[in-house]
């Protein structure tokens, strides 16, 4: 297990509570924010950050070395 | 609404376009300038995971659930994050093993099983039949909402056969996958024109979506917050909380987040373009987070569709087609000619791969294992050429029975329902392939098991439910079970009902796959076929290439060349014999054994074409005698690990070694030069010794010579003895100084004392030496308490020694020195001495303090002082606690400063001891 493998699934089992309940179900709610839903804006805001750290996570110079 | 004619044309220009790019990119590839070497096209050629589902689908299931469409993207963007460990991993098996398929994968993992690949391969198509039927419905009725829009009615009325736009597609999909998909006979060779092809279709797809977005965003509306306004005061979508609910609950909306997650992999279509097309495991690293973002931006725009459609219109109107209506109803048909296009994109991209990736697997698994069970298979017929058309065959097959699927269920279910069917049918290949590359006690008996029960439970709670629904089997079925018995409903096996049939089915199929999978590994006798398979998949990353060599018994070269001559051709199949012997260095005869090493590398290639079942079977039936043990490839595998850990460890040694010898050779260094450093200074002081010797001595000649002198003389003669014998017991009473603290014997009484009264008293001392000179000496600060714990004599030497240190070398003429006592940073006392002498270089900084070092100073040419007073400072401050530096910049003058710690800290509890061994 090296740094590179322990900082994904790090990120992937953030995914799993960012996007399920009961986290999202306290964007659920009525109301918007700057003329969109809560719920719309939460899950495309949060999607973005996820890809944004999997990629910093991914780059080239950041290698975590090798195996698996 | 737009002519026929117009809307064929575009649509054969477009696959006529299709052909060209790959073509093209065919053509490319074969001259050596491949496109598919390239993280873009690699990324591109995953999206085919958005097909017409995403492209029409995704808006009807917003209509109904609202956010919850977003899931079948989430899932996968959680397992894009896990690509780099687990499709790395199924990469690096495949391309070692020659794995062309999920069947071929499961099959050969669990000991080269006819029967599992056989299984994966069925489950296989009958789960994306209605993936594909889907493809085409999308199709043909995006073809019939351009032609008929706005009247309803005429959309929905169904037609004949020979009418049917899905057919044609259907026929020219089957065209391109037959020419751009069976190049090669050997599987593993990539199909660079599909996947360039499919990769445009990516582009396509995107482009049109975000275009019929933006027009329905910022054309239709203004702007998103105006869409969402609008909406939000909309009945329907009010009563069904579209906006700020996930109306179908959090149980299916997890469902949905795993099932997608498992898709993205298990998909035939996308292992065929992520793991077989894949040309560099590097390429991983940009698709895990840019497939994420093409999910991302093709989403953007669903939800503001889907609302702007249910404003505008009623509810005859599918919601699947709001994206193409939407453009029309505005007048913009070209628009929605773009948009059905982008549809087209979408279907045909996800058809052509599918029925490719399909058709390969079930000729290698499932055709050709039964061709040779049944010995089939005369010596006489070109197998490659046999092969290939089988390909062809199984290609229009597969895309028939998508057809018929499409002609039972057409436009009863809505495009995403059929599609989620499929998403439960490849999941599950999840347990068996993940189990499999992790778990090494995973069984072919618990895999065959947890399959096949899988399977039947998806059949029964999903597929004949699906059927039933259009009429076939009768409406009861659903509601009250086959035959009335209750217990049986197949949406509410064993009377658990609650949830919506995709979580239903998806509970109980993973539950018997996954609990049979695991339950029967734990207590089946494995065979050494899967034992060694096992190792192989589970620890694929530890070992090389070269290690996999099962075989003992013998064939001869000759017999090799001609069994794997019959599967790739004679000429293929000896230059692979000869290109491996060149590698290895040696010719060989016909007649000759073949090593072990090319028998498995001729199984090997004999997997890419017919799978890794059917390629053992075959090389097994030439080659005598037994294949190794599984104690006998582990005692080959161990040996080659155990020489891998040997020498990892000895290169560790080694590194050891020589730091070590680094550190040695440092320290030697650092001995030499205290060694002449001591030589210096034993010359440095004899010298210093006899210079007032020898004026002594003189003088004393010249006293006893001259008796007769007179007095004044005699006076002065006398003096400059004195004052040179003053001078050699000052040098040496330093040197005894010097050495009597190094060696730790000098006597240390420790007291309060006050940095203050020493400066002033050390001023009070060498105020003689300033006024010799022409130096004026000022003493500064000294209001506050400044009591430190030491030994008063001692640090009155330290401030004496700082001072005429100064004295020396401060401007003759100009002098200025200053001393000043004040409080220093944290609990300590600042003693600082100022001159405003050269200064000193930043080499000699530190060096100043040690004990045999002189400032070389150019222009003064001999050094002034003895070289010993700073070197004392220096063991007097250390062994208050405290330490001494210089601040300087050259011609600027310097400043000595000594921080000493307060006295009452810490370190007044301890004794008098100091410890002098960490000095040297």
């Amino acid at each position: 297990m090296n740094s590179l493998a322990e900082r994904l699934i790090a990120l992937a089992a953030a995914g799993v509570v960012l996007f399920n309940y009961p986290i999202l179900s306290a964007f659920a709610v009525d109301g918007t924010i700057a003329g969109a839903p809560v719920l719309y804006l939460y899950l495309f805001t949060a999607w973005a950050a996820l890809i944004l750290l999997v990629a910093l996570a991914l780059r080239r110079n950041g290698r975590g070395g090798r195996g698996g | 609404m737009l002519p026929e004619w117009s809307i064929l044309l575009v649509s054969a220009l477009y696959v006529g376009l299709l052909f060209g790019i790959a073509y093209f990119a065919d053509k490319l590839g074969d001259r050596g300038r491949s496109l598919v070497n390239n993280p873009y096209v690699y990324t591109l050629s995953i999206a085919v995971y958005c097909t017409a589902w995403t492209f029409y689908g995704s808006v009807g299931l917003a209509t109904q659930s609202g956010m919850a469409f977003l899931t079948i993207y989430l899932g996968p963007t959680l397992m894009a994050a896990l690509w780099w460990l687990v499709l790395r991993k199924i990469v690096r098996i495949s391309k070692l093993y020659r794995i062309t398929s999920i069947a071929d994968f499961i099959a050969s993992r669990y000991g080269k099983s006819m029967a599992l690949g056989g299984l994966a391969a069925v489950i296989a198509v009958i789960g994306i039949t209605p993936y594909i039927a889907l493809q085409l419905q999308a199709v043909s009725s995006s073809f019939d909402v351009l032609l008929y829009f706005p009247d309803v009615e005429a959309m929905e009325t169904p037609r004949g056969v020979w009418d049917d736009k899905a057919l044609y597609v259907a026929v020219l999909l089957a065209a391109f996958a037959i020419l751009f998909g069976t190049r090669h006979i050997d599987a593993t060779e990539r199909l660079e024109g599909m996947v360039v092809a499919v990769a445009f279709e990516s582009v396509v797809k995107l482009v049109a979506f975000l275009s019929a977005g933006i027009f329905v965003t910022f054309w239709l509306f203004n702007g998103f917050s105006d869409l969402f306004a609008r909406a939000a005061s909309h009945e329907a979508i009010q009563s069904l909380g579209l906006l700020h609910e996930i109306p179908g609950g959090y149980g299916a909306w997890l469902t949905l987040t795993i099932l997608s997650a498992f898709a993205i992999i298990f998909l035939p279509r996308q292992w065929q373009v992520t793991v077989v097309e894949n040309v560099n495991e590097d390429h991983i690293r940009t698709a895990s987070w840019l497939f994420p973002l093409y999910l991302l931006a093709i989403n953007l725009f669903v939800l503001p569709i889907a609302l702007a459609g249910m404003t505008a219109f009623g509810p005859e109107m599918s919601p699947d087609n709001y994206v193409l209506a939407l453009p029309l109803a505005e007048g913009h048909g070209a628009l929605g000619l773009l948009i059905y296009i982008g549809g087209f994109s979408a279907a045909t991209g996800m058809v052509i791969v599918a029925t490719i990736a399909l058709a390969i697997m079930v000729s290698n698994d499932l055709v050709v294992p039964i061709l040779l069970r049944k010995q089939a298979l005369s010596p006489s017929v070109d197998l490659s050429r046999l092969i290939v058309n089988i390909r062809r065959l199984l290609i229009c097959c597969i895309l028939l029975l998508g057809y018929l699927y499409y002609l039972l269920i057409a436009d009863a279910y809505a495009l995403v329902s059929i599609g989620l069917i499929s998403f439960v049918a490849v999941a599950q290949f999840a347990p068996p392939i993940l189990a499999g590359m992790f778990w090494k006690g995973a069984s072919r008996a618990g895999a065959l098991a947890g399959l096949s029960a899988g399977f039947l439970f998806w059949l029964y709670t999903l597929l004949l439910p699906s059927l039933a629904e259009t009429g076939i089997l009768g409406q009861g079925f659903i509601a009250h079970g086959p035959g009335g018995i209750e217990w049986l409903r197949p949406y509410g096996l064993f009377g658990i009902t609650g949830m919506d049939p995709i979580t239903h089915a998806f509970f109980w199929t993973m539950l018997v796959n996954a609990g049979l999978l695991w339950g029967i590994s734990m207590f089946s006798r494995r065979g050494d076929m899967e034992r060694i398979q096992a190792a192989l998949f589970v620890d694929v990353f530890l070992r090389s290439e070269r290690d996999a060599r099962f075989w003992q018994g013998t064939a001869t070269v000759g017999d090799l060349q001609e069994l794997l001559g019959r599967f790739i051709g004679n000429e293929q199949a000896s230059r692979i014999i000869y290109e491996h012997a060149e590698t290895r260095g040696d010719r060989l005869a016909d007649t000759e054994q073949a090593r072990p090493e090319l028998v498995h590398h001729v199984e090997r290639v004999l997997a890419g074409s017919i799978g890794s079942a059917s390629a053992r079977v075959m090389v097994s039936s030439i080659v005598k005698g037994e294949a190794l043990s599984f104690e006998g490839v582990m005692e080959i595998l161990d040996a080659t690990s155990r020489t891998i850990e040997y020498s990892r460890r000895l290169e560790q040694k080694s590194k050891e070694l020589e730091q070590a010898t680094q550190e040695l050779r440092a320290a030697n260094e650092r001995l030499k030069e205290l060694d002449h450093l001591k030589d210096e200074f034993v010359s440095m002081v004899s010298h210093e010794l006899r210079t007032p010797l020898t004026s002594i001595r003189a003088f004393g000649e010249i006293l006893l010579n001259n008796p007769e002198m007179d007095t004044a003389q005699r006076q002065q003669f006398l003096d400059v003895v004195v004052r040179e014998s003053e001078r050699l017991t000052r040098l040496i009473n330093q040197v005894l100084d010097l050495s009597k603290i190094e060696s730790g014997s000098a006597e240390w009484q420790l007291a309060d004392v006050d940095m203050d009264r020493i400066g002033r008293e050390a001023v009070e001392a060498t105020r003689q030496i300033f006024s010799e000179g022409k130096t004026e000496l000022r003493i500064e600060g000294g209001a506050g308490d400044a009591t430190v714990k030491g030994d008063p004599d001692r640090l009155m030497q330290l401030a004496i020694n700082l001072l005429s240190n100064a004295a020396k070398f401060s401007d003759p003429d100009h002098g200025r020195v200053r001393l000043r006592v004040d409080d220093g940073p944290g609990d300590t006392v600042q003693l600082a001495v100022t001159d405003n002498g050269p200064g000193i270089g930043e080499s000699d900084r530190q060096r100043i303090f040690e004990k045999f070092h002189q400032v070389s100073d150019l222009q003064a040419g001999k050094p002034k002082g003895s070289g010993l007073g700073l070197a004392i400072c220096r063991l007097i401050a250390e062994a208050h606690w405290g330490t001494i530096w210089v601040e300087s910049e050259p011609g600027e003058g310097s400043t000595f400063i000594c921080r000493l710690p307060r006295a009452g800290g810490e370190h007044c509890d301890l004794t008098a001891h100091v410890d002098f061994s960490g000095w040297r």
